[in-house]
């Protein structure tokens, strides 16, 4: 199944590696910094709506 | 219904929250195949071998890279001409994403360019102007960071979005302006005689497919996160004034 890289096999599955690697982190640390905001949001409107 | 409705904080977070699933789902699905497709199921160039298959990752982030510059630059235009704060935050929310475009293309490029050229490096005019384009996406963050009042903010790095913007219209047509570096011109072209072989070209217009599609449906979710933390700022200040 794994294609005959040859010689560049490993300047192949790094650019790939690298590329897929940053993508997960970027999708990531968006949802974690959403989860985070949503939370702090939930938070401050429940104080202010008690006043 | 106007494009103009969009700028209402309520109805982005409406439209964002009904689409936002369905182009995730559509950007995985186009990175799935195009990158599966590129990877395993295309041959060899018969001068460049397997490197050939960096094409699918490298040309797509480096498009994006380009692009997501230029719809922060549009957006910006929006706040600086309208003063639509959902465009100011879209703008902000797009940079992180642009970034990691540029990071993707400016290393893959560098992984691609060893065995090619026979260098990680060249000081080239397409390959510098795209590292002055990742110290701008660096200089832009920074200055969303340092500002507290998010309405200067907005002011702030508007302006200097304009200014990169000729480091991103640069990095496109670079190799068009000095017909020297070590850098190929365009890959993508709309004459189809300049083209690569249909061999290469459908994954790879599969794979740029799920590229944008990831970067519009970041840019989206990553709006609505930069509309609460907004909406957390205010109800901060409210709170410390009384």
């Amino acid at each position: 199944m794994m294609p005959d890289l040859g010689k560049y096999a490993v300047e192949v599955l790094s650019a790939y590696g690298v590329t897929i690697g940053l993508l997960i982190v970027i999708v990531a640390l968006s949802m974690v910094r959403d989860r985070r905001v949503k939370r702090d949001l939930e938070d401050a409107e429940a104080r202010h709506r008690r006043g | 219904m106007s494009f103009w409705e969009f700028a209402n904080p309520r109805k982005f977070m409406a439209l964002s929250a009904a689409t936002s699933p369905w182009l995730f789902a559509a950007a995985l699905v186009c990175l799935v195949v195009g990158l599966v497709w590129g990877f395993f199921f295309t041959p060899d160039d018969f001068r460049q071998g397997s490197t050939v298959k960096i094409i699918y990752v490298h040309v797509p982030s480096a498009m994006m890279a380009i692009n997501a510059w230029a719809m922060m630059l549009v957006a910006s235009l929006i706040w600086l001409i309208r003063r639509h704060h959902v465009s100011a935050l879209a703008a902000k929310a797009a940079a992180p994403v642009g970034i990691v475009f540029t990071l993707i293309a400016l290393f893959t490029g560098a992984i691609w360019g060893q065995p090619m050229w026979g260098t990680w490096w060249a000081w080239d005019p397409r390959l510098t102007s795209f590292l002055i384009l990742f110290l701008f996406y660096l200089g832009y963050m920074a200055l969303w960071s340092a500002i507290e009042d998010p309405d200067t903010a907005a002011d702030l790095t508007s302006v200097l979005c304009l200014v990169g913007s000729v480091f991103a219209i640069l990095s496109r047509y670079a190799v068009n302006f000095w017909n020297q570096g070590l850098h190929q011109g365009a890959t993508l072209s709309l004459d189809a005689e300049e083209n690569i072989h249909d061999v290469f070209w459908y994954p790879l217009l599969v794979a740029i497919a799920g590229f944008i599609l990831l970067f519009v449906a970041l840019v989206f979710y990553r709006t609505r996160t930069e509309i609460r933390a907004r909406r957390l700022h205010a109800i901060g200040l409210k709170e410390r004034m009384a």
